[in-house]
């Protein structure tokens, strides 16, 4: 042991500053000095992330590009269907294709719900043993970024903007325990409460006990006022699960997300709310379980 | 600490605090992944001592704690590695005889940022935290934090060491 006295003082005067951070961030509400400190360093370390995203990014696109044939294995067929379609993609335009689909499909989201959004590409995620599920974008005050947009990509909801510096912005994810939206089954009236709970699945509860739910019902952003922090009709995820609560207030059901959120890269901020409510009309159409809406949407 | 010193250990930790936010984080691994900050602070603190192994452990950890994409309480990260530092500091002796020694406290160390971490969200109410997900995180960093620490720690101490002009200057 080399312990001195100095050393137990340094440890002990180190170890309460820590303390006095927690506890003032903790206790500090939104506007507080710590946010503006978290919102200097965010200035700071943002163009650097977005440095290190730009050469790493390839490398994390081809190991996507396994995990998401790995999680398919269950339908070998159409595996292998898909697998040829794959190949011949990789040997003509990999990245630039797959990356083009990606933004074809956020952009018919987004004029199928008339929303306007910034598209941004994640350069950061945080790591799971702080338990947050958050991830950093490169887009952000400069691009009209603010605290509590939506943020959603091709397949449905991603989560919101939490924290926004001038060139990137911070996003709590929909599996992030602390994360909550107001939902709406899709063709039907019910409403309810979906929350992240830090794993793969998410937990609706819907406040009538009656409510008719099944399994591969849709589920879709319920809208709050003026569009913020959730804009209306943004597809979350499909109905997995429905958990029986005899007797109970209320119903609660399962929902696996319609966005993976493990392999995200190309998403978009909503900055400007859809002057009407697109209603059922961004449902997926290959979820057979709903009852397909017309996806016509009335002028 | 020399000034050489200090700037080697920012500039490692920096480096990898932005290396794991925008790759380690995002390969698609099994449970929580390895943590790099966690391993260039023990490695340092081993070559410098407790002292300086505690303040590096704190800096470091404010680093973490103001680094995009955070959503934890600033000052919790520089709490445990604060800690997990004065503590690597300890050992600097017996890790010149052994690497097993330091394997043995790369683990030890992992398991307690984990536990610390998790137990200072308990104490201010971190609805993040539950049982069943700091016990499988504990373990999955551990072995993960074990497997990355042969290509992490000896780099690091040696090129420590090469900084250390006067090692009387602690």
């Amino acid at each position: 042991m080399r312990d001195t006295r100095r050393t137990r003082i340094v440890l002990a005067v180190l170890l309460l500053t820590a303390f006095t951070f927690i506890t003032l961030d903790a206790r500090g509400g939104e506007g507080s000095l710590l946010d503006r400190v978290r919102e200097s360093a965010s200035s700071v370390f943002g163009p650097i992330e977005r440095a290190a995203a730009a050469v790493v990014n390839p490398v994390s696109d081809f190991i996507d590009g396994i995990t998401s044939i790995n999680s398919t294995s269950d339908t070998i067929d159409a595996l292998e269907a898909e697998n040829d379609e794959l190949r011949r993609q990789l040997l003509t335009a990999p990245l630039d294709q797959a990356r083009l689909d990606e933004l074809d499909r956020l952009l018919r989201v987004s004029s199928l719900g008339d929303y306007e959004i910034v598209p941004a590409r994640v350069i950061a995620v945080s790591a799971e043993n702080g338990y947050a599920r958050t991830v950093t974008v490169d887009a952000g005050n400069r691009d009209g970024v603010k605290r509590d947009q939506t943020v959603l990509n091709g397949d449905g909801l991603v989560g919101r903007v939490i924290a926004a510096g001038p060139g990137t912005a911070t996003i709590l994810l929909l599996t992030d325990p602390e994360f909550g939206v107001g939902s709406r089954l899709a063709a039907s009236s019910e409403t309810g409460f979906l929350q992240g709970n830090g794993r793969d699945q998410l937990g609706l509860e819907l406040y009538n006990p009656q409510a008719v739910v099944e399994e591969g019902n849709v589920v879709l952003t319920l809208g709050s006022p003026n569009g913020r922090p959730f804009v209306p009709g943004v597809p979350i995820g499909e109905v997995t699960n429905v958990i029986a609560t005899p007797g109970g207030l209320s119903r609660l059901a399962e929902v696996e997300p319609f966005a993976q959120l493990t392999s995200l890269d190309l998403v978009g901020v909503v900055i400007e709310p859809p002057r009407r409510n697109p209603r059922d009309a961004l449902v997926p159409p290959t979820t057979g379980a709903s009852p397909s809406p017309s996806t016509s949407p009335s002028p | 600490m020399t000034v050489g010193r200090v700037l080697l250990s920012t500039l490692l930790v920096v480096t990898a605090a932005v290396v794991q936010v925008t790759v380690v984080n995002r390969l698609p691994l099994p449970g929580a992944g390895p943590d790099l900050v966690l391993l260039v602070v023990i490695a340092l603190a081993i070559v410098v001592g407790p002292t300086a192994g505690a303040s590096i452990g704190f800096a470091a950890g404010l680093l973490v704690d103001l680094l995009p994409p955070t959503a934890t309480e600033f000052g919790r990260w520089a709490l445990v590695f604060c800690v997990i530092g004065y503590l690597a500091g300890q050992i600097q002796i017996d890790a010149r005889r052994s690497a097993l020694i330091v394997l043995g406290a790369v683990a030890g160390l992992a398991a307690l940022s984990s536990l610390l971490f998790a137990g200072v969200g308990l104490l201010f109410g971190d609805p993040r935290v539950s049982g069943e997900l700091v016990v499988s995180t504990t373990l999955s960093s551990v072995l993960y934090d074990l497997l990355l620490a042969p290509f992490v720690i000896p780099g690091v101490m040696a090129l420590a060491r090469r900084t250390a002009l006067n090692p009387a200057a602690l």
